[in-house]
């Protein structure tokens, strides 16, 4: 037992993670449902009663409740993975992105899953971790469902069944993701 | 008890995300910045497996457990949305390192203020329901 937990507690190679989630994919669809995470935000609106005073959150979210489900198996499987199968918390990224990270002045990157000086709890109030956190979060909630759907849903599942709606959509995130890459970050960073 | 399938595969997909470092912020930079192709093996390996499975599923006209066909609704055909839409969930997605899934698996972890970020992510959602019919789709 302790061999297995020792081998599973390595750092997961992309060629074992990849499968995995398009097994997952094809599980969910096997039990009738459909893989999209962002789904459950409009849900959780609509639980906090949303409904009441928009027509968008107004639906029998009842129906939705697998899918909360699923997501309190994620928070699970952080907090396992968490406890038990990650040794040390080391992100094994390039060099080469070090090195950048470096030049924003950021302490020692890939130490820890995210940078800590500015993920915390102390940062929400200064200006620099209140946009990483709040406005960044807020750009997801907007953005996954004006696009109707966030990297589950259209990069797994849309473009698994090549969806050209998909498709555009996975650009939009990376038109997204490199402008706020090259041209936002550098001054985000050094704030 | 139906919703204890869910709930492991949940814990599957999340153990996986977090173990290939895929909730990672600097996974995320790094994958901006071209620098390792590890996101892209991640997900390119997933979407080649899926298109397959969904292939099988069509061919074979599999049904799914409790009986019914399994449809994979077609997504109503629009570029502002999906562009415009995709674009500002992208300047977020690579500003926070993360997406919805990995919100989750990060509160898992033991990174909490993440739960401030979940709930700025339904404002967001919120919002969008209230301009929705004034926005391009």
């Amino acid at each position: 037992m302790n061999t297995i937990i020792e081998f599973i507690s390595q750092p997961w190679p992309w060629y074992v993670a990849g499968p995995i989630i398009a097994l997952v994919m094809f599980s969910l669809l096997l039990l009738g449902k459909s893989f999209g995470i962002s789904s459950n935000l409009r849900t959780m609106c609509s639980i906090a009663g949303a409904g009441k005073s928009c027509e968008f959150f107004d639906f029998n979210w009842k129906s939705q409740v697998w899918n909360l489900v699923f997501a309190l198996g994620l928070v699970i499987g952080g907090l396992i993975s968490h406890l038990y199968l990650t040794p040390d918390a080391e992100v094994h990224i390039s060099q080469a992105t070090i090195n950048d990270l470096q030049a924003f002045g950021l302490d020692k990157p890939g130490s820890s899953l995210v940078p800590t000086s500015i993920f915390n709890w102390e940062s929400l109030f200064t200006l620099k971790g209140l946009i990483f956190i709040v406005v960044g979060g807020f750009l997801i909630g907007f953005g996954t469902r004006y696009a109707g759907g966030c990297t589950s849903g259209h990069a797994i599942s849309g473009l698994s069944d090549l969806q050209l709606p998909s498709l555009i959509a996975v650009i939009g995130f990376f038109i997204g993701g490199l402008i706020m890459t090259y041209l936002i970050l550098p001054h985000l960073l050094t704030l | 008890m139906k919703f204890l399938r869910y709930l492991i595969i949940g814990i599957i997909f999340g153990i996986t995300l977090a173990k290939a470092e895929v909730i990672s912020w600097y996974r995320i930079y790094e994958m901006f910045k071209f620098q390792s192709f590890h996101m892209y093996g991640v997900i390119g390996s997933a979407v080649l497996l899926g298109i397959i499975f969904v292939q099988i599923i069509k061919r074979f006209h599999l049904k799914s457990l409790d009986g019914e066909p399994i449809v994979i609704n077609p997504k109503q055909f629009s570029i502002p949305r999906y562009l415009i839409g995709g674009s500002i969930f992208g300047l977020g997605w690579a500003m926070t390192g993360a997406c919805p899934g990995p919100m989750f698996i990060l509160l898992g972890n033991g990174v909490g203020v993440i739960l401030v970020m979940i709930a700025a992510a339904l404002l967001g959602t919120y919002t969008y329901g209230l301009l929705r019919s004034k926005l391009p789709h």
